[in-house]
């Protein structure tokens, strides 16, 4: 059983990978992309994962692929026009991903782990845990060092955001509130008698 | 333990934490009417992290389970990568300001991408390896783009990121097949893992990977296609620091995966190594030749320059390490300097990048011509200069080791990428009469950088200032 959705899923991952990047219509692509997350997710069930499964499918489904289907619906790029350019290059890109493919079948097929792989690739976790607990453990204690690292990458990438894209405009009027608030009758109204048939 | 772990790694939590600080203080201030006196700042700051690691740092230590190191090593590193990073900001507070270019932002990203520079040369994991190199590159694609307004900038920011995007791909690829193959990230681990003698397939194919990603980012040949176009397009300031402290992050990076990692094949990546010198070295120097703009004619300087650092590491051990680390050292010194001449070259206000409009500049301005004719013919390893010992070191690296091929073939190309250095010397004193020539540039901050880098050229002749003995110390104990 565990065999075949192993399969059904590894399928239908790969299957969605190579829709996104082959399909005509950018939405579509997205739509793929979230076949992949999903059946991702999937996978990491299968592996005893849940807690990151979940975390795929809330963040990266939920949150990542819709803000990626607004800025793709938002985006005006004729990717027409993209794909004719990309089909310039397609043979010699096919020619290197052919190669790749070859060198990459060459490796898997005398693939070999060291002795002391196996033994080194289990994580250091106290016994009856659940996974969630487990990940924190590991997060917030071996990974420290990691986890805060990745907050400054973040971090910069906000700043790079802000940099490049704000723009300061002078010519706009914004509201001053404080300016609102202290305005005066006797200053900002003028009484004029306006005599018929002449304008101010 | 975790007090431990923190103490070690104080200097780069200092200067994260001073980034961050500043970063909240200029916006809830003054913003950009700050920026000037922040760069300064942000460069006295390095300054003082670098003589705290440089006099304080003692002995070798591991921090978070092997993550981090702290010893000669990354010390020697660290150093070279924060003196340069003060420079470069010290040189180009008032050029930035004059041109609009100046935000708060600049000095904030310049210092975190030095944390992840410091991250780089310390790793001692492949996942710290990659965050290093991540929050320095995410940081150097944002500083490429920063003059908005120019469609050359922009570009330039682009075309890094994506080709960024594509070498931190085959480098996770890389590491992810490594991983496979030992079961840990650890560069203990993988050692361990990995043996001595021939690389089985598994991990030879994350070598090369690794080895691609890296070479990336040091613009080996043949990973260099961004390297002319991103310093074209950068502000000059910008490209000042592409061309110092990030090159020698990723060269310690290198170095630190080569000998930590994969110490155990040296056979492997050996060759690698020397085809990625030769191929930098004779592109670097070829290429220039047609180059009339000084910014792409420093980008394929830096090309052919990284191919004689790779030339080092070819050697496979503990000298070749030190011949790499003098290198650096040295080319980061010259090109500091070339770069100030270079920030200062300008006409009514305006920065000139053409090399034809230094001609005859000797009988304008007879010091700086001098002061640039001293970098030029370092740069090119003329004899008596401090640039000619650099090569020589990395010569006798390749030498030694049995690489006598490489050792003539580098030969070979100093000699084709003398040409195009002494082209500009040819220009300054015996070029003909423009109508259009450079203004004097008046800034004393770059006259100093200038002048001071090529006194170093001629009076480090003497001992190299002491730094072989320190390189010496820092590679014994990178190489077992």
């Amino acid at each position: 059983m565990s065999v075949f959705a192993f399969y059904l899923f590894a399928i239908a991952t790969i299957t969605g990978g190579l829709f996104t990047v082959i399909s005509r219509h950018p939405v579509h692509s997205v739509l793929w992309l979230i076949l992949a997350f999903l059946s991702s997710a999937g996978l990491f069930v299968l592996l005893g994962a849940e807690f990151v499964a979940m975390l795929l499918v809330i963040v990266y489904v939920g949150a990542v692929a819709v803000l990626f289907l607004f800025v793709v619906m938002m985006l005006d790029i004729d990717f027409a026009e993209l794909k004719a350019q990309m089909a310039k290059y397609m043979p010699l890109a096919l020619l290197i991903a052919l190669i790749l493919l070859m060198q990459l079948v060459m490796a898997f097929g005398v693939w070999e782990t060291a002795d002391t792989a196996e033994a080194a690739r289990l994580a250091v976790t106290p016994a009856g845990v659940h996974n969630t607990e487990a990940l924190g453990l590991l997060l917030y204690d071996r990974y420290f060092l990691l986890f805060q690292l990745a907050g400054l990458i973040l971090l910069v990438a906000m700043i790079g955001a802000i940099v490049l894209t704000l723009r300061h405009r002078k010519d706009i009027k914004r509201q001053n509130v404080l300016a609102q608030m202290w305005r005066d009758p006797k200053k900002a109204l003028e009484m004029r008698d306006v005599k018929p048939g002449q304008g101010l | 333990m975790f007090q431990t772990d923190f103490n070690i790694i104080l200097p780069e939590v200092v200067l994260a934490v001073y980034a961050m600080l500043a970063l909240v203080g200029a916006v809830y201030t003054g913003k950009d009417k700050l920026a000037p006196a922040m760069t300064w700042l942000t460069a006295i700051v390095m300054v003082l992290i670098a003589a705290w690691i440089g006099f304080a740092g003692d002995g070798s230590h591991l921090a978070f389970g092997g993550m981090f190191h702290d010893d000669p090593f990354s010390r020697f590193g660290k150093v070279t990568i924060l003196l340069s990073a003060a420079a470069v900001l010290a040189m180009s507070a008032e050029y930035m300001e004059r041109r609009g270019l100046l935000r708060f932002e600049f000095p904030v990203l310049v210092a975190l991408s030095v944390v992840g520079m410091m991250m780089m040369v310390s790793a001692g994991d492949l996942m710290s390896l990659y965050m290093g190199l991540e929050l320095q590159s995410l940081a150097l694609y944002v500083l490429a783009s920063l003059r908005r307004e120019s469609a050359k900038s922009t570009e330039a920011g682009l075309k890094y990121f994506v080709l960024g995007s594509l070498s931190s791909g085959l480098l996770l690829f890389g590491a992810s097949l490594t991983y496979g193959f030992s079961g840990t990230t650890l560069f203990s681990g993988i050692i361990e893992a990995a043996g001595a003698g021939q690389a089985p397939v598994g991990l030879l194919f994350g070598l090369v990977l690794i080895a691609s990603g890296l070479a990336f980012k040091v613009s080996a040949v043949p990973f260099h296609m961004w390297t002319p176009d991103v310093y074209e397009g950068a502000p000059t300031p910008v490209t000042a620091f592409f061309a110092t402290a990030p090159k020698v992050a990723a060269m310690g990076l290198f170095a630190r995966v080569l000998h930590d990692a994969f110490g155990g094949v040296v056979g492997d990546w050996q060759q690698i190594i020397a085809v990625l010198s030769v191929l930098s070295m004779f592109l670097g120097s070829i290429a220039a030749i047609g180059q009339r703009n000084i910014k792409r004619l420093m980008a394929y300087s830096s090309i052919a320059h990284m191919g004689y650092a790779l030339m080092g590491l070819s050697a496979g051990n503990a000298f070749g390490v030190q011949a790499m680390l003098v290198y650096m050292a040295i080319y980061v010194t010259m090109n500091v300097g070339t770069f100030a001449f270079i920030l200062s070259m300008e006409r009514d206000g305006q920065p000139v990048v053409e090399i034809d409009a230094l001609n005859l500049y000797a009988r304008r301005e007879p010091g700086k011509a001098l002061a640039l004719l001293v970098l030029m013919f370092s740069l090119a390893g003329v004899p008596p200069l401090v640039g000619f010992f650099g090569k020589l070191y990395v010569l006798r690296a390749a030498y030694e080791a049995g690489l006598i091929w490489l050792a003539v073939l580098g030969m070979v190309a100093s000699v084709i990428g003398a040409f195009y250095y002494l082209r500009i010397v040819y220009y300054m004193y015996f070029g003909e009469e423009r109508e259009e020539g450079l203004d004097g540039g008046k800034s004393p901050v770059l006259w100093a950088f200038l002048m001071g880098s090529a006194a170093i050229m001629l009076l480090g002749v003497v001992n190299l200032f002491g730094i072989e003995g320190v390189a010496q110390a820092a590679a014994a104990t990178l190489v077992h």
